[in-house]
């Protein structure tokens, strides 16, 4: 198959990538440009990451976000895991048609619509804005992009494990946490980290359903984009691009291991 | 037994993210709906409540025919309104169209790669997912601004002699979607075209097809699980997107999430903003159905 499908193949691929990554490669690039223009090169400096620091509002806003996308994600996982488990496992029940509707349908709600019910809901029932709110409304829509990546694994998952498990005498319960989910652990790995990300990004349902005193990394990154483009932001840009990349090629590669030694273990349990 | 009396641990699998769907997910579009038949009013809530829960049944009736349609006819009755869907709708279908355009070939590039090499390849896809909607679409200003980067590099090569004004338009929309979306297009087309049996393509050049009508008559019919899943990924948000139209298209496009968002943080207007997005859920509604059934009957085959 080399000939000529080969080659464009490959332009594809390289164009494609290009494509995906120059515009990232270029604003990172221009965070390390001592002049104020961002559009003009004078020279690496690093001066922006100082500036950075004594920039108290950005501290602020950078430890707001992080806490409530390590609390929105660490709910998401678990109930999104249920979700999951509930959609794989249990084919029938009164409401299941409505439930996987739900889980579904917020993965591709406009997220003006989303942020805007949330907050009627919030006025609605008397709850302040504020960390808490933004918290729980993370949770709301992460919880299906986990219960997504979650069922995935489940559906390939062989549940004679689990029988067997319960054939021994092991609850569902304990079925569960000893056989089901050590298997599914990268799965649900990842979907905490696509929760978390997920909250550190969004700015739309955090501007809808935020108050005063919890303003997130992207709402204060948004209202300075607004002013124009600074190299102050292409860094702190840059901080979290490096962070979540580090992140994601770091929780492959575990992901990737412990795969392999499951599978050697597996092997070696069944003596082929 | 275990199969006849439903366990307490299966009960509270269910029932926990259920309620907390209902909770947090349904019961805000009611919320919502309600609101947007109630009246403006300059207050803490911006809304005449329409019912509460003192009224009782009795009130509850009563109060059934004080119900306004009145941000209806005012979304129906200014052209401005009507406009933004219309434009939302056309937008995010030409996008919709250049990213199935611009993703396809990746996409069947990708399933074609060497076995080795397409874990790599399908982690390039999927990074620059991972990283903010908000910082990819920034660094597009930076790009297509008059005095950007796009344009002195075009300059230096002497392709134009005065910079192009793409920001602020509505090409730089169609630039922002297709780049912010372009995974979500990638990965399912991949997820088909890889599951593909090649031998097809060539059982069909042996038999005297090129390479090109047997791509259309094979490949690409055989995607279209694909191609249906992605474009329902992209056409979907991008009808309300909000960022992009905003950072990119500057006042000049009109979008209906824009036009929610200005409503809602501007005018304050909060029953208007709700008859807003109730339109724009009903125009929404059949794809998100199609989207769920298609989602459910991939599931069914897989499990």
């Amino acid at each position: 198959m080399a000939g000529t499908w080969g080659r464009f193949n490959v332009a594809a691929l390289v164009l494609g990538f290009a494509f995906l990554y120059l515009p990232i490669v270029l604003l990172v690039i221009y965070s390390f440009n001592e002049s104020r223009l961002v559009t003009v090169w004078a020279g690496f400096s690093t001066r922006w990451y100082v500036s950075l620091l004594s920039n108290r509002g950005l501290m602020e806003a950078a430890w707001v976000t992080a806490r409530i996308a390590f609390i929105s994600a660490t709910v998401a996982t678990v109930l999104g895991t249920m979700a999951a488990v509930a959609l794989t496992r249990y084919t029938r029940f009164r409401g299941r048609l409505l439930f996987s509707g739900m889980v579904f349908a917020p993965l591709v709600m406009p997220e003006v619509i989303t942020g805007l019910s949330l907050l009627l809901l919030f006025v609605a029932i008397g709850l302040d804005r504020g960390f808490m709110t933004v918290t729980l409304a993370h949770i709301t829509f992460s919880m299906c992009f986990v219960a997504v990546v979650v069922q995935s694994r489940l559906v390939s998952f062989d549940r004679s494990l689990e029988e067997a498990a319960m054939d021994l005498g092991a609850t569902p319960m304990r079925a569960f946490f000893q056989v089901t989910l050590p298997i599914i652990l990268p799965a649900v790995i990842s979907g905490w980290m696509l929760a978390f990300t997920l909250s550190l990004d969004d700015l739309v349902i955090a501007s809808f359903t935020s108050g005063p005193g919890a303003t997130t990394l992207p709402m204060k990154i948004y209202s300075q984009v607004r002013l124009g483009v600074t190299p102050e932001i292409n860094a702190v840009c840059t901080i979290l691009i490096g962070v979540v990349t580090i992140g994601v090629i770091a929780a492959s590669i575990t992901n990737k291991r412990r795969e392999l030694r499951r599978r050697r273990e597996e092997l070696l349990a069944f003596g082929s | 037994m275990r199969k006849l009396v439903p366990s307490l641990g299966r009960r509270l699998v269910i029932a926990v993210p259920y309620f907390w769907l209902l909770v947090f997910f349904l019961v805000p579009f009611f919320i919502v709906l309600k609101i947007s038949l109630s009246q403006p009013m300059i207050a803490i809530p911006p809304y005449l409540p329409v019912f509460s829960w003192q009224d009782g049944i009795g009130g509850f009736i009563q109060k059934l025919g004080a119900l306004s349609l009145d941000n209806y006819l005012w979304l129906a009755g200014d052209p401005l309104y009507v406009n933004a869907y219309l434009s939302s709708l056309w937008i995010a279908a030409v996008s919709t169209l250049l990213t199935l355009l611009v993703g396809y070939p990746i996409a069947y590039g990708m399933a074609r790669a060497p076995l080795s090499i397409r874990p790599i390849l399908l982690m390039m896809v999927i990074l620059p997912f991972w990283t903010s909607f908000l910082i990819r679409v920034y660094a597009w200003i930076g790009i297509l601004k008059p005095e950007g980067l796009l344009n002195q590099f075009l300059m230096l090569l002497g392709v134009i002699d005065q910079p192009l004004v793409i920001i602020n338009t509505t090409t730089a929309v169609y630039i922002g979607i297709v780049y912010s979306y372009l995974p979500f297009m990638v990965l399912p087309l991949y997820a088909t075209l890889e599951k593909m049996d090649y031998s097809l393509i060539e059982a069909a050049e042996d038999l005297g097809c090129t390479a090109f009508s047997a791509f259309w008559k094979i490949t690409f019919p055989l995607s279209r699980p694909g191609i249906v899943a992605g474009c329902m990924l992209v056409f979907i948000p991008a009808v309300g997107e909000f960022v992009i139209p905003d950072l990119l298209g500057g006042s000049q496009t009109l979008m209906i999430g824009k036009t929610l968002w200005n409503e809602f943080f501007a005018n304050r207007d909060w029953p208007v903003s709700s008859a807003v997005a109730i339109v724009l859920l009903l125009l929404l509604v059949l794809p998100i159905v199609y989207f769920q059934r298609a989602q459910a009957r991939a599931q069914e085959k897989a499990g």
